[in-house]
């Protein structure tokens, strides 16, 4: 294998995690909030691909593929119901929408 | 030895922007630049799938990510006029440091746990033949031991387009106003 090895590619992708974690724990607009979701998972599928690449298998691609899938699923959901909130005049701030709140 | 070294300054810079990228997403006030700095996130991603001999994944990736979701997550902010908010504004400090402390613990604890479990494993990595991550290669696996995961993604699919146009929908007259 040419260039680093399976395990720099892992530390890059923790790193990438870590920040997406980051950026959902402090963003209150819940559209970053999605946007940073979206780097978490990517961070996954790098992990996944790596350790595909390292074993010499396939099905780590596949099982990337499908997370990609899920992503955009997770997205569709996502921004389906930001826009539904929007629409009810109540303000993005994921810190006021408490209203599922016991 | 030449074609080792440009792997490496590849390597190098997709992996310097993949990581300035993803802080940028994070750290914009305006979602508008985030979405955006997700694209350049997502491609230097594919960069790295491509060093990994990823390339069927790596063209999906482009496709799907940089292509549909982002172009998606644009409409949705330029929709509801993305207001910005200052990624520190009107929080308590304590809750901040809470955040970047736990981030970071997250960080501390998969480096752990992967050099504990596997770190002796990963210094070699397996020999593989030409179009390993070829289209040929991944429709095969799909259509053939993955049959399953292959139908049950499909069943996902229409499920979110089904919910994303329910929810995309009129709101009926009772809740209205």
């Amino acid at each position: 294998m040419d260039g680093p090895g399976v395990a720099a590619y892992l530390i890059i992708s923790v790193i990438l995690f870590a920040t997406g974690a980051f950026g959902v724990l402090i963003r209150r607009s819940p559209l970053i909030v999605l946007l940073a979701l979206e780097i978490m998972l990517n961070a996954g599928n790098l992990a996944l691909i790596a350790f595909a690449r390292q074993t010499g298998t396939g099905s780590g691609q596949i099982f990337a593929l499908t997370v990609m899938v899920v992503a955009a699923a997770e997205a569709v959901v996502g921004l389906g119901l930001i826009v539904a909130i929007s629409r009810k005049r109540v303000e993005l701030d994921v810190d006021k929408l408490t209203n599922l709140r016991g | 030895v030449a074609g080792n070294v440009l792997v490496w300054i590849v390597w190098v810079v997709a992996a310097l922007a993949l990581l300035t990228s993803g802080i940028a997403v994070v750290l914009f006030s305006n979602p508008f630049y985030s979405a955006l700095a997700l694209i350049g996130n997502l491609a230097s991603l594919a960069v790295l799938y491509l060093l990994l001999a990823a390339e069927f994944v790596a063209a999906a990736q482009v496709l799907v990510y940089a292509g549909a979701v982002v172009v998606m997550f644009l409409f949705v902010i330029a929709y509801l006029g993305g207001r910005a908010d200052a990624p520190w504004a009107g929080r308590p400090t304590m809750q901040s440091v809470a955040a970047i402390l736990a981030a970071a613990a997250i960080a501390v604890e998969v480096v752990v746990v992967i050099a504990l479990k596997a770190g002796d494993r990963l210094s070699s990595a397996a020999e593989i033949e030409d179009g390993f991550g070829s289209p040929a290669r991944i429709g095969r696996l799909f259509l053939g031991d993955h049959l399953l995961a292959f139908e049950v993604t499909s069943i996902v699919l229409l499920v979110a387009a089904v919910g994303g146009v329910i929810l995309g929908s009129a709101i009926p007259k009772e809740s209205r106003s």
